[in-house]
């Protein structure tokens, strides 16, 4: 089994590198692109083992107490 | 009185710390390793700056999990002092010691430079030898200095008392130009509930002697040696 994490930035906190990233495809040209916000990706394999309910409970417990840290972020799981 | 400096892989202010307690203390020092969990040894533990576990996954989260760190969090529970510097203070906010977050800083540069820092309580145990509003002038060294919360935690924190330093212009101002990147408020430090632990950015150890441009972070480690003394 596979766990996708994804980790952003909450709504509020400010993104610099997003910022930054914006500017720069404002500056080659794209129109169109309101805001950009960059996160973490994490792919992590898990025993094939494990069934789906505790796969997915070992996934958002990795990702709420170690991949992402609740000040600042949110994290979406997604196991298949 | 006995300091510890704890060394993870990738911290490189270790050693500065140690030759400020050593040389200008005058008290005993080691160098905790990370992997070490009994600090009944020591009085006061100082997290150094540096790039610990070389800042992966965030900065200072990867040294929060560390065996060391599960004991300082149980020292500072029993009431020991513990000092964060730079990726020290990064350390203790993702470990939870002190609360909110450090990000990039909002202009997204490595900004490493003189700032100006206000004392902004002498009531702690690192600033009782200082004086209210004195502008310290000390180095800082980061990427990753801008400092967020909440705005419950922002309450708490100004309600208590417990924001130490900010970021000011010479005169001790907070004009915007003086926030250097962009911390909340012009945050540069903050200590816990118990006042027993202080993070901040700017790097004290590395400005206790007049050749290094500035002394002015002596008197951080004057009140920490003095408070030390009057609790044996």
């Amino acid at each position: 089994m596979k766990a996708k994490i994804y980790v952003t930035l909450k709504s509020g906190v400010l993104d610099p590198q997003g910022k930054a990233i914006q500017h720069s495809v404002a500056l080659l040209g794209y129109d169109g692109v309101a805001d950009v916000r960059q996160g973490k990706y994490f792919e992590i394999a898990l025993d094939a083992a494990l069934d789906e309910t505790r796969a997915r409970a070992t996934a958002e417990r990795m990702a709420r107490d170690v991949l992402s840290n609740p000040v600042i972020e949110d994290f979406r799981v997604e196991v298949e | 009185m006995k300091f510890g400096v704890i060394v993870f892989p990738g911290s490189n202010c270790d050693h500065d710390a140690y030759h400020v307690i050593s040389k200008h203390v005058g008290q005993p020092v080691d160098f905790v390793w990370h992997r070490e969990t009994n600090l009944s040894d020591y009085d006061a533990v100082i997290i150094p700056g540096g790039f610990s576990y070389g800042d992966y996954l965030r900065v200072g989260a990867l040294a929060s999990f560390s065996p060391v760190m599960a004991s300082v969090k149980e020292f500072a529970a029993r009431g020991g002092f513990v000092l964060g510097i730079c990726n020290g203070f990064q350390i203790l906010c993702e470990s939870g010691l002190l609360p909110g977050a450090l990000i990039r800083n909002r202009e997204l540069h490595f900004i490493c430079q003189h700032v100006n820092v206000r004392v902004e309580t002498t009531e702690t145990p690192f600033t009782h030898e200082l004086r209210g509003g004195q502008v310290l002038s000390l180095p800082v060294a980061h990427a990753e200095g801008n400092y967020v919360c909440d705005d419950e935690t922002y309450a708490e924190l100004s309600g208590e008392g417990r924001i130490v330093f900010r970021y000011c212009d010479p005169a001790g101002g907070l004009g915007e130009g003086s926030n250097l990147n962009g911390s909340r408020d012009h945050i540069a430090g903050i200590c816990s509930r118990g006042r027993n632990v202080l993070g901040m950015m700017p790097h004290p150890e590395r400005a206790c002697e007049e050749m290094l441009g500035s002394a002015d972070g002596s008197g951080v480690f004057r009140s920490l040696a003095a408070t030390l003394a009057a609790v044996r």
